[in-house]
């Protein structure tokens, strides 16, 4: 009742000079436009800029199988053949924060187009949400292959612009037929340009294709061969076009008769991948990623607690810190100059209240001799400011949001709309109108009743 | 009945390092229904005087009675809630808050009274104030519309609002011209006899301190003359003790 009672008090007393009224609170209606506006534009640039960073891979995790050591000599990451892709698939299912998962498996060979050839720089076996899980869903041509492709091993592929460049001479290769050890491939699909990746190396000179195809039909290594650089038969073996299935490899050992092969039967072993690639939800839950992962795969694997991880997990931690980096610099300087031109609009409210009391004086003076006590002043002007400075918060909040939208629509800037900006903004507000408004408000308190009826 | 009694009332005013005396010892008591002139020359202290009186100064030295409370050393709040429910004023330049209407400027002081009437009360008691000072049609008038003479009802209305028993006019009838200013001490002499408020008017006019039904005159700080003037009652004749 009483707070009622003031505030409408107040709302009079702001009627009765509205022209001074709006021109007081144009000094909040600026700063919290700014804060509003800026809040918006610089959120939707630190999206755009974060999702840029999350396109150079910086959510990418790659799950690699654990090193194997033989007498002490360790063979590197990668050298056990225990990743599955039903690892891949039990991630993406098991794990929340991954957005995608991926099983790899990688190829280095030749690439023949008619009277051309080259060997990319990578030829990836994968599953379409490789594409997802890079952020290069939007191919410049053409089609991905699809789950159903993985599952038939069909042999189609998706050409990166390098070997576009290289082995089409700029000619639309969608549709045509290339051969990679001697398999055709159909060019279902050309990547969208990429560009270097930050070590410089080539992105565009890229060749994907279903990973059962890669694995089956291009490498045929099984886990007897891992080692792509033993695998020298394959490529040896008389080419025709009808061998699809080129993985003859000469056999190391004599054959085992029927007993020997019931006395060591040969486990019946999962088809390996050679890495999975998962993309985290965002860069701030990629260690929480990093753990469910560790997780999930040391109970698929079997591993006691005792014993160390038969994978590794690598992110790529520099641009994660790039990226968190850049977005705190961000928001801490759009922050700084919000801060700044809000306390220029509370200084302009102090001014003008100060004048105000100066100017109301014998009001003042003739409310402490009807019965205001100090304190009634006090309230009476704090909830003065306060209004004032609401009132300008939520023009303030229109003019900015306003304003941004029109950024958008006329520069074609990202935009995000910020509710914790607004509400923010609201608290802000009121909280310069107690803070600016109290210096007044108590000056007015504190005149004497006699003076300030005197007072011309 | 006595309703205001002072005892040896001392108003010193330190300028620095010399005290300027401006009451030196003022006694009288006045009771409840009276009309009364404070008047003397300027710089006799009438003001001073006025402004312990009305609640808005504190005496340097003397005992204020109010309606039988001792005040004269009340703190500045509780003098503000004595004043609003037990003084009323009215001042010579009216004070009335500018574009506000009249029914506002009149419900005014009851958004400090202890009394917490809603809107509607407040706008009704308001608006019977201004029925009484005869400004019924002049509800949602602004000062700026209305005469001086007005100006004044309203601001009489005002000092009313809270049913105070004593009314202070400093100088009521200082920016009137004499037209408007006989229709304004005929307004206190009705309260006066019809509603038996006591009102106490400072001035220097010898022909408003008339209408008064006892005259004080101060002079260098003292009372140089305390009498009733000729054709009031002789019942409402004070007397100084």
């Amino acid at each position: 009742m009483r707070v009622y009672a003031t505030a409408r008090t107040a709302f009079k007393a702001l009627r009765r000079n509205p022209m001074r009224a709006m021109l007081t609170t144009l000094g909040i209606v600026i700063g919290v436009g700014a804060v509003i506006a800026m809040m918006e534009i610089g959120a939707g640039s630190s999206a755009a800029l974060k999702k840029t960073i999350a396109s150079m891979g910086a959510n990418v995790l790659v799950i690699q199988p654990g090193t194997a050591a033989s007498g002490g000599v360790s063979f590197g990451a990668g050298s056990t053949t225990n990743l599955t892709p039903e690892d891949s698939q039990a991630i993406l299912r098991e794990c929340p924060a991954i957005r995608n998962a991926t099983p790899m498996v990688r190829a280095r060979t030749q690439v023949v187009y008619g009277n051309r050839n080259w060997v990319p720089n990578a030829m990836y076996g994968t599953t379409p949400a490789y594409l997802a899980v890079q952020n290069w869903s939007n191919l410049a041509e053409g089609e991905p292959f699809s789950d159903r492709d993985v599952l038939n091993s069909n042999r189609v592929c998706l050409l990166g612009q390098t070997l576009v460049r290289e082995l089409f001479e700029g000619v639309s290769p969608v549709g045509k037929d290339i051969r990679i050890k001697n398999i055709a491939f159909r060019v279902i699909g050309v990547l969208a340009p990429k560009g270097a990746n930050m070590m410089g190396m080539d992105q565009d000179d890229i060749i994907l294709a279903p990973w059962t195809t890669i694995k089956y039909r291009v490498t045929g290594t099984s886990l007897t061969s891992a080692n792509q650089s033993t695998d020298s038969t394959a490529s040896t073996a008389v080419n025709t076009l009808s061998n699809r299935y080129p993985a003859t490899q000469g056999t190391l050992y004599p054959a085992q008769d029927s007993v020997q092969q019931s006395d060591n039967p040969m486990p019946v072993r999962f088809a390996n991948i050679d890495s999975i690639m998962a993309a985290a939800n965002s860069s701030e839950e990629i260690s929480l990623a990093i753990e469910q992962i560790t997780g999930v795969l040391r109970e698929r694997h079997h591993l006691r607690p005792d014993e160390p991880d038969d994978f590794s997990i690598r992110d790529m931690a520099e641009l994660t810190k790039t990226l968190s980096t850049t977005t705190t610099l961000m928001t801490n300087l759009l922050l700084a100059v919000a801060m700044i031109s809000l306390v220029v609009g509370g200084v302009g409210i102090m001014n003008i209240m100060l004048v105000s009391v100066t100017e109301r004086t014998r009001e003042i003076g003739l409310r402490m001799a009807v019965g205001a006590r100090g304190r009634d002043i006090l309230r009476q002007f704090l909830v003065e400011a306060v209004v004032l400075c609401l009132t300008g918060g939520a023009m303030g909040i229109v003019l900015g949001h306003g304003g941004s939208l029109l950024v958008k629509l006329l520069l074609h800037w990202p935009v995000e709309t910020s509710p914790t900006a607004i509400a923010a903004a609201v608290l802000v507000s009121a909280g310069v109108g107690i803070i600016f408004g109290f210096y007044p408000a108590w000056k007015a308190s504190r005149l004497d009743p006699i003076e300030a009826l005197r007072y011309e | 009945m006595e309703l205001i009694k002072l005892r040896g009332i001392e108003k010193t005013y330190q300028m620095g390092d010399i005290s300027v005396p401006v009451l030196k010892g003022i006694s009288l008591s006045i009771k409840r229904g009276e009309l009364l002139a404070l008047t003397g020359s300027s710089g006799s202290g009438k003001s001073t005087l006025m402004n312990i009186l009305g609640c808005l100064d504190r005496p340097t030295a003397g005992e204020y009675w109010l309606d039988g409370q001792e005040i004269s050393q009340l703190s500045t709040d509780e003098r503000a809630l004595l004043r609003n429910r037990k003084l009323g004023f009215v001042f010579q330049s009216f004070n009335l808050l500018a574009r506000t209407s009249a029914i506002d400027n009149v419900a005014m002081p009851l958004a400090y009274s202890a009394e917490n009437l809603n809107d509607r009360e407040a706008r009704e008691r308001a608006a019977e104030m201004l029925m009484r000072v005869g400004l019924a049609d002049r509800l949602d008038h602004y000062p700026s519309q209305l005469s001086g003479g007005q100006q004044q009802r309203v601001a009489i209305a005002r000092a009313l609002i809270n049913r105070p028993p004593v009314l202070f006019a400093d100088e009521p009838t200082g920016n009137l011209d004499s037209k408007t200013s006989e229709e304004v001490l005929q307004m206190f002499e009705r309260l006066n006899t019809e509603d038996g408020i006591t009102i106490i008017m400072v001035t220097h006019d010898p022909k408003v301190a008339g209408h008064a039904k006892r005259v004080i005159r101060l002079h260098d700080g003292l009372i140089l003359d305390d009498a009733p003037t000729a054709g009031s009652n002789s019942e409402n004749s004070g007397e100084a003790s």
